[in-house]
Formats: C-alpha cells, structure tokens, sequence
C-alpha cells in the first residue's frame, strides 16, 4: 500500500457510514432547523421566507414554556425514579445465582421486546377511572372515588418509568459486573459492615453507569412520544406531542420544527454537560 | 499457648473435598506458608481463616478464642488479596485510611497512622494518587499498608506477588520478609511458587488435593521431603529406580551396579531414590559412579544445567559455574553423590 492510500484509507472506510449519516440524519435535521426559518399562514401554508416570527412566538407565548418545563419535570421525575427502582434491582440482580439470574434479567429485558404502544395501552387499561389500579384501591376501601391517573402527569411518569427503567438497570448491571468481588471482602475484612461496604465501596464504583444510565433514561424520557401521546392525550401536552400536533393537526410545520429543534437543543445540551462532568470527575479514577 | 489453631478443618463442596481434616498450629510472630498446585486447597484454608468461607467441620482458634464465632468484619485480619482489591474511586491514602474509619478513630489520629503505614512501605510520595495511576508493585504496597495499618492480630496473604514480574517480585519477597520482621505480625502466606514460600516464611505447609504433606522449616522439606509429591513439587529431583539388597554389611542400594550405603531401613527388592540436581557431582569418565552421557548442557550464569543419559533413566545436574571447564555435549562422564543426599523409599517407577 503507497503512502497515499494509507492517508485515504480512513476517509474510504469511514465513507459509507458517514454518507447514511449524512444523508438519513443530517439532512434532514438540517431541513427542519431550515424550516423553523420559514413563514406560515392559515391560508396561504409554507411560505420561503425568511423570518424568526415563529421563534418569537415559542420564546413568548408562556403556553410554551409551560410544555417544556412539564416536559423538563417529567423526564427529571422519570430519571430519579428509574435510579431509585433499577440500582437496587441491578443490585439484587447481580448478587442472584446463575439460573435465576438470567431468568430475571429476561424479566427486565423481556418488555423491551413489546412495542411501546402495546404496553402503554396496557398502562391505560390499569390506569384508567374503571381500571384495575382505581378499582383495586377502592374495594380495599383506600379510596372513596377514583384517581384520575390518565390525562395526568403522575400517570405519564409512572408508565414511562416502566418503559424506561430497563436501560437503567442494564447499565449499572454492566458497571456492577467490573466490579472486583475481592474488593466488597477487603472492605468487610477492615471492619466494614454490610451496609458501609455497599455505601462506600459498591456504590460509587458504579456512579459511572448510573449516571450514563440517568443521562439515556432523560433523553429517552424528554423526547418519549407514544406514552405521553396516550396516557397523556391532548390535554396533557409535552414537548413530542406539541411538536407532532403542530406539524399534523394544525399543519403549522414551521412552528412544529422550531418546537422539535429546541427540543434537540436542550437534549444535547444536557447530554453533553453531563458527559463533560462524569468524564472530568472520573478520568483519574476509572480508564 | 499457640497462637492460632486449625483442627480437623474441613471444607467440603458437595462430593468434592477441597480441604481435609487439615490440622496445623502456628506461634506468635511466626511466617507460616501454605503451598500446593492450584486446587490444593490453600486457598480455601485461608479464606475459611479469614471468613469468606464457612468450614464444613472442624475449628479455628485464635489467641484461645474460637474464630468461626466472629463476623468476618469483627476478625480484625489483614488481608492481602491476588488482585490486590485496592478502592479504584478513592487515593491511596484513603485506601488506607479505610480500616482506621470503620473502627471510628479519629481523623488527626487516623492520618498519623496513614501516614506511617504508607512510609513503612515506602509510598509517602504517591498518598494521593488513585491505584489505577499507580503500577503493580506499587499497588501491592497500597494493599499492604492498608492490611498493616489496622494493626491486624494476623496478616494473610494470598498469592500476594504473583501479578509481579519476576525482577519485582524478587524485590518484594525480601521486603515482605523485612517489613514482617519489623512488625512482628503473625503471617499465613498462600503461594504455589516454592521458592517464593521458601525465601520467606519460618514454616511451609505442602499441601496437595486438600490433604497436608508436610509442615516443615523450609530447610527441611527440601532436604528430607515426608513424599514422593514434596520431594517433586519443592525443586527439581531426580528418581532413579534400582534394588534394595541385603549385603554383608547391611542392605545396599544397587543402581545399575553401583552400590550405595543405606542410612535408613528400607525393605530388600524395587525401590526408588531421589537426588536433588545441586548434590549430584559429575567426573571425568575414569571416576567411580554411575557412567553418563551428557544429552544437553544450558549455561544459566551461575548454573550450568546438565541433561544426561545413565542406566537408570535420564538425570538432572545443577552444577557451580565455578570457572572449571564443562563436559561438552556427548562426553561421557561418570555422576556421584553422597549416601546422606540420597533418600531411597521402596517401590518400582511409575
């Protein structure tokens, strides 16, 4: 191989990936920033024109703001929630013998296999007035009438807990299985007790995957569609819906894309301040 | 009074018997190793001491007390794991300064003792560094002042030097020794290199297939093993099989015509006799002994190591590099040793 093909070579081998990147993610994204530029009227539709009146609406209309910091609380409630229910579960799971342990996990991964809709639909069933949950709760005599979970926050934060939290788990499962066994004994043979040795010494070892794992459940949980979409519905709009009824219902395409592209810029923002924050912090600990 | 007792220890894992019935007493301040092949039980023993491993039967006894009674965290060991085990989130000193937390001493009092700990394992200058930063040694050295700072009854060390490379772990060997002689600490060391358990400890356990061989001074098992198994895992021996018989000054070991004085009663008929390589001596072809060939010769630079066909099977010399001048490869030559460096049991080659 000459000098010059050597050079080549990675710009070749990297071609064909960069070219469906290019055309399947860039373009695209690159349109629709290009569109929230565009003008738009009830009668005349898209019009190429230049104008940031569809930004000055979001940026003011404090209806707006008022779905994204839902969305904001939403993914942040579903987050806390996810490391709550999936660390010890990746905890307890890792500590199982070999049979049950992989039937548990197919437990915890075996709803990944479902389609989403199927299983919020399956929440709705739960979760409605006449459903199992209010039904439940009030021949137990707990409650005199029902509580309205759907078209409720609390309803869109609980299903979407259940859909996210096995990326959670998987996660810190992960990191929890670099873990040295050796090390939990070092720590109970200086005189560390059970739950000093999972305070100080498991724990933050996996702080990386739990937070790795927070950073995919927010971004998942801030961009989720179809379970906000259906426990949530049309009263209860978060920063997908709004952006899909803009673009399908109202037909405003323009103010749609603005709504998706601060979505993505949010997004983005956060994933990368908090990689920049777990990769400064640990670099000297963790290769 | 003993300071630690094992009696009739036994781990059992469903049929398999990983330690049997092992007995074994060890004084105060003394260095105790246990050595076998991998599979031996070693291991086993020493995490059955240390509490990660609950015995089948039998007891443990330390300072009178009986040790089975005690949480593992109550033990008050020092250990030092294989892979060392350091806290990769935490700096060196805080690695240390572990032990010293959880007891609850306070912390200007803790930092004193880290400090110490870290200068008797020469490691002042890397307290703040994460182990990931540091090399083996220097890690192994963490681990160490970590088991040590906790002033520990008893130090156990499981295969402490054998992620070092051989250079290193040299070094370490004579360290290990010196810092143990310093604190006086009472140490089970687990190894499966024998020399490694020679260079450092007052006392070698040989075990093999969970059952004790001999507990001995190193000294001793080398140069009068209780078994065929001690005599082939603790340096190289040569077997030579031959005959017991009766002469007229008692009974002789013949080997393939040579005859050597037996020192202990053996019975007449096939028997075997080892020789360690460093005893045997080699001749110019006009000497008396056994005649031999010279098959190869590897210069070692202090050694040379001969290979060489006799009678009585291929033998292994270790011989001083001297200055004297070395049979080549192919000349005959004649081999010898002493009657006391020879010990003869009865029973035909394998």
């Amino acid at each position: 191989m000459t000098a010059g093909s050597a050079r080549l070579a990675p710009y070749l081998l990297t071609g064909p990936a960069l070219l469906v990147c290019l055309c399947l993610l860039l373009a695209p994204l690159g349109a629709t920033v290009l569109l929230s530029f565009y003008d738009w009227g009830q009668y005349k539709g898209i019009v190429e024109e230049f104008t940031l009146k569809n930004w000055v609406e979001v940026v003011s209309d404090s209806y707006f703001l008022e779905v994204f910091l839902r969305t904001l609380r939403i993914a942040l409630a579903v987050t806390v929630l996810s490391m709550l229910l999936g660390i010890p579960e990746a905890y307890i799971l890792n500590r199982m013998s070999p049979p049950w342990r992989g039937i548990f996990l197919l437990i915890v991964i075996g709803p990944l296999l479902i389609s989403v809709v199927a299983r919020t639909l399956g929440w709705a069933l739960l979760l409605g007035s006449t459903g199992i949950l209010n039904q439940g709760l009030i021949s137990l005599g707990l409650l005199k009438t029902p509580v309205e979970f759907m078209f409720s926050e609390t309803g869109v934060i609980i299903a979407l807990t259940h859909v996210l939290v096995p990326f959670m788990i998987l996660s810190v499962w992960a990191s929890l299985q670099r873990l040295d066994p050796q090390v939990e004994n070092a720590a109970i043979s200086l005189g560390a007790t059970p739950s000093a040795v999972l305070r100080r010494v498991v724990l933050p070892q996996v702080v990386p995957g739990i937070l790795s794992g927070a950073v995919i459940v927010f971004a998942l949980a801030a961009s989720a569609f179809a379970t906000p979409a259906i426990i949530g519905g049309r009263r209860l709009k978060v920063a997908a819906t709004l952006a899909y009824d803009e673009f399908l219902n109202t037909l405003n395409w323009p103010l749609g894309a603005v709504v998706a592209t601060l979505l993505l810029i949010a997004l983005v923002v956060a994933v990368v301040t908090s990689n920049r924050m777990i990769e400064r912090r640990y670099a000297q600990v963790f290769e | 009074m003993p300071f630690l007792v094992l009696e009739g220890l036994t781990k059992r894992y469903g049929d398999q018997l990983a330690v049997e019935s092992m007995d074994l007493t060890v004084e105060k301040g003394e260095f105790v190793s246990l050595l076998g092949p991998s599979g031996c039980g070693k291991t086993t023993t020493l995490q059955m001491i240390a509490g990660f491993v609950d015995p089948t039967a039998g007891g443990i006894i330390l300072e009178g007390r009986d040790l089975l009674a005690v949480r593992p965290s109550k033990r008050g060991l020092g250990i030092v794991f294989q892979s060392y085990a350091l806290f990769p989130h935490i700096t060196a000193a805080e690695n240390v300064a572990f032990g010293l937390e959880m007891r609850g001493i306070a912390k200007a009092e803790r930092d004193r003792q880290v400090d110490e700990a870290l200068a008797l394992v020469g490691l002042s200058a890397l307290a703040d560094r994460y182990p990931r930063r540091m090399s083996g040694g220097q890690q192994q050295r963490v681990a160490l002042a970590r088991a040590l700072v906790i002033k520990p009854s008893m130090l156990l060390l499981d295969e402490p030097l054998s992620n070092l490379d051989a250079k290193l772990r040299e070094e370490m060997q004579i360290e290990l020794r010196t810092i143990q002689r310093t604190v006086g600490t009472t140490t089970i060391l687990v190894t499966h290199d024998q020399s490694e358990a020679m260079a450092l400890s007052d006392r070698v356990v040989v075990m093999n297939k969970g059952r004790v061989e001999q507990i001995a001074r190193p000294e001793e098992a080398y140069s009068r093993p209780a078994s065929p198994f001690v005599a082939s895992f603790l340096g190289k021996t040569n077997v030579f099989s031959g005959e017991v018989v009766e002469g007229p000054d008692g009974a002789v070991f013949d080997l393939s015509g040579t005859r050597f004085k037996l020192s202990a009663r053996v019975p007449a008929g096939p028997a075997l006799a080892r020789v360690r390589p460093e005893r045997v001596t080699i001749a110019a072809a006009s000497a008396v002994g056994i005649r031999a060939k010279v098959r190869t010769r590897v210069f070692q630079g202090a050694h040379w190591l001969f290979q060489l066909d006799t009678p009585a099977g291929v033998a292994v010399v270790l011989a001083p590099n001297d200055g004297a001048s070395m049979p080549r490869e192919g000349e005959d030559v004649t081999l010898s040793w002493k009657p006391a460096d020879m010990s003869v049991s009865a029973g035909a080659a394998a």
